[in-house]
């Protein structure tokens, strides 16, 4: 362990931790740890959560040439506006003071269920990912493993939303929803496979230690800068747009053709707990990303370990949410039947091919030398040649495009 | 320990038992995944975590969807809802019939039946230890299991596939 | 009553509420769900035997219901498949009516 990992700031939060729990009494001790534990990262995601709303909204409207939310300041004081940065606040006041409709004929229990699971869920996904060095709220055998079974549960909630609005909106947009976030299920946990295969493990702890190393002591040894590793993120990103619903793969949302989807008989807070579990999907699986190919909580040079570890995972995560928004204010929205092709021709060939090239990785592990340019130059080959013909079949026959509708 | 299992089996027998009672399908269907989820709360109970998460992952998130999309796929027309006819009535009957002899006999034979008393902790297994196991000693039936899923994947896709025209409208 | 007593319970519970659905219900999918949950009830009595029984090879019992599961799940597509496909032959999915495998 280098001397960073005992720097006081590395150390505060948890000391912080363990100060609060001696007060109690000894049985209660586990329980306040725990306690004190989902407090702290419901606060810190809740307040990302505001703050990724508005970051959304400010940022889109740079990319569209406006300016953004920039009027609500603090009430009280006349004049202070603070750039709108309390538009999140504003927009929860709203949403929380606004009637709750629910339709006549709609099943009420499930109606009201839906929210509920879908919320409940996308939280317990933050259980195991690791936040700084030692600040881990579960530390599972099989964190992977959990990660995904607890996202399965949101799929189920979203079918609930639609069945049981009895509006044909919801129930198509639902049927959308669940066929593509089963299709991209699979590249997802097929882009991850090859990192289990190489760090021999599923704990997420684990897994960020391993890439705990750098070389000459500025080249970090992230997952993401070996071939297989940047393929198998590429992958990642793709599927995690689709998994959050978001721009270019947010058909199950598309207004123009299904009003707001399954969110079309949900208002006031029930709407906004979508939304919040919308966001906090996004951010899972963005930190998980970070996790898995981005180092986690390592400083990317020796030097910069000064800085305390979930500071890094924090700029990481931005990063992400930031590469995410960006997306949406670039890309146009596919269409259904694109959308499933390239899940289903491109992306699990892809990410199939991913995990043989990281098992060549594996078994050509020793090899030193000039021997070591050969192994990356085939493990950049494996997956390159495919995408290049893959990539051209996808398109093949297709381009220039024709409007045929269009004079 | 014992209170926890008691909640557990209230859960995963209620909401058994309801599923097949309903007469709304999607009902049942959502109660059948709950149940589901109660077996995979079992498993977390006997410290099985890795099948537990495997339970959720699959049933909960798979076959759940497989189902649901089977149920709205094959819509009953309204005509169906009649009440229940004397043959189906009785069939019920016999059914539940059956399934109580059989409860009843297996509890007897549960409740006679002397078990030496188990360990206090669950056995230590890692998945690293699953992963070998399953890749040593178990791989032949690895591999049929791989077949078979491979199979059973394409024969579905075949089942259900219509041979649909392709319109002009159709190409991306 | 040991712990182990309370899980065979609660497994033949499950099994058999499955049994009954599967002979009581005339509704395709229904019987096949019961007879998912009666593959259930058996997984439970695996992981039950796994954690109570006498010992046994490292994670034997944890292993058989991977494979189960596995089965479980081609057998719940191909099902749920061949099920699609009757309905769109004789356009209902009551038991009693798909007498005829010809068609």
């Amino acid at each position: 362990m280098s001397p960073a990992s005992d720097s006081y700031l590395e150390r505060a939060p948890l000391e912080l931790r363990d100060w609060l729990v001696q007060f109690l009494p000894e049985p209660l001790q586990w329980l306040a740890h725990h306690l004190i534990t989902v407090v702290a990262v419901l606060a810190v995601f809740g307040t990302f959560f505001a703050f990724t709303t508005i970051a959304e909204r400010k940022l889109l409207a740079r990319l569209q040439n406006r300016l953004g939310p920039n009027r609500s300041g603090l009430p009280w004081i006349k004049g202070l506006k603070l750039w709108g940065l309390t538009q999140p606040f504003a927009d929860a006041v709203k949403t929380l003071t606004k009637e709750d409709i629910v339709p006549a004929t709609a099943d009420k229990w499930l109606h009201f269920l839906a929210p509920v699971i879908v919320v409940a869920f996308s939280l317990m996904t933050f259980a195991v990912l690791p936040f700084g060095r030692n600040m881990i709220p579960v530390e599972l055998n099989a964190a992977l493993l959990y990660f995904f079974a607890a996202g399965a549960a949101t799929e189920l909630a979203i079918f609930m939303a639609g069945w049981s609005s009895r509006n044909k909106y919801s129930l198509l947009a639902a049927m959308r929803a669940l066929a593509q976030l089963i299709s991209y299920e699979l590249p997802l946990i097929l882009s991850v496979v090859p990192i289990v295969l190489v760090a021999g493990t599923l704990s997420t702890k684990a897994i960020v230690l391993t890439q705990g190393y750098w070389t000459s002591g500025f080249l970090p040894h992230w997952f993401v800068f070996t071939p297989w590793g940047l393929a198998g993120f590429l992958i990642f990103i793709v599927a995690a747009l689709a998994e959050s619903n978001r721009s270019p793969f947010d058909l199950p949302e598309a207004e123009s053709e299904l009003i707001a989807g399954h969110l079309t008989e949900y208002s006031g807070f029930k709407y906004a707990l979508f939304f919040m579990a919308e966001y906090f999907g996004l951010t899972a699986l963005s930190a998980l990303g970070v996790t898995l190919f981005l180092g986690g909580w390592q400083a990317p040079c020796v030097f910069l370990e000064f800085i305390p570890s979930y500071l890094w995972f924090m700029l990481k995560l931005i990063g992400m949410i930031v590469f995410f928004i960006w997306v949406r204010g670039t890309l146009l929205r596919l269409r259904i039947d694109q959308l499933t092709r390239l899940a289903w021709k491109f992306l699990v060939p892809l990410a199939l091919l991913n995990v043989g090239n990281a098992a060549f990785w594996v078994l050509s592990a020793h090899w030193a030398g000039p021997l070591q340019l050969v192994r990356w130059a085939v493990s950049f080959a494996v997956i390159v040649i495919p995408f290049v013909i893959m990539g051209r079949s996808l398109t093949a026959g297709f381009a220039p495009r024709t409007y045929r509708y269009a004079s | 320990m014992t209170t926890a299992l008691i909640l557990i089996a209230i859960l995963l027998l209620g909401s058994a038992a309801a599923a097949m009672l309903r007469r709304n399908l999607i009902h049942s269907a959502l109660l059948l995944i709950a149940s589901w989820a109660g077996v995979a709360a079992f498993y977390l109970w006997a410290g099985a975590e890795f099948v537990a998460f495997a339970q959720v992952l699959i049933y909960v998130g798979a076959i759940s969807m497989v189902v649901l999309f089977a149920v709205l796929l094959t819509r009953q027309n309204p005509v169906a809802e009649l009440p229940a006819e004397p043959a189906s009535r009785m069939r019920a009957l016999t059914g539940i019939t059956v399934a109580v002899c059989t409860a009843a006999i297996l509890s007897a034979a549960i409740l006679s039946s002397k078990f030496t008393p188990a360990a206090d902790t669950a056995p230590q297994t890692s998945v690293k230890q699953i992963g070998l196991e399953l890749m040593h000693r178990h791989g032949t039936a690895l591999l049929i299991v791989g077949v078979i899923l491979t199979v059973a994947l394409l024969g579905a896709t075949i089942l259900a596939a219509t041979d649909a025209k392709e319109k002009p409208e159709d190409r991306p | 009553m040991t712990p182990l007593h309370l899980c065979l319970l609660i497994s033949t519970g499950l099994f058999c509420i499955g049994l009954a659905g599967a002979l009581a219900r005339s509704n395709t999918i229904l019987v096949l769900l019961g007879i998912e949950l009666m593959l259930n009830a058996a997984n439970l009595n695996f992981i039950a035997f796994w954690r109570f029984g006498p010992p046994s090879p490292p994670a034997n019992g944890m292993i058989f219901v991977l494979f189960s599961i596995a089965v479980a799940a081609a057998e719940a597509a191909v099902g749920l498949a061949l099920i699609i496909a009757v309905y769109r032959h004789q356009n209902n999915i009551r038991l009693q009516d798909a007498t005829r495998l010809k068609g």
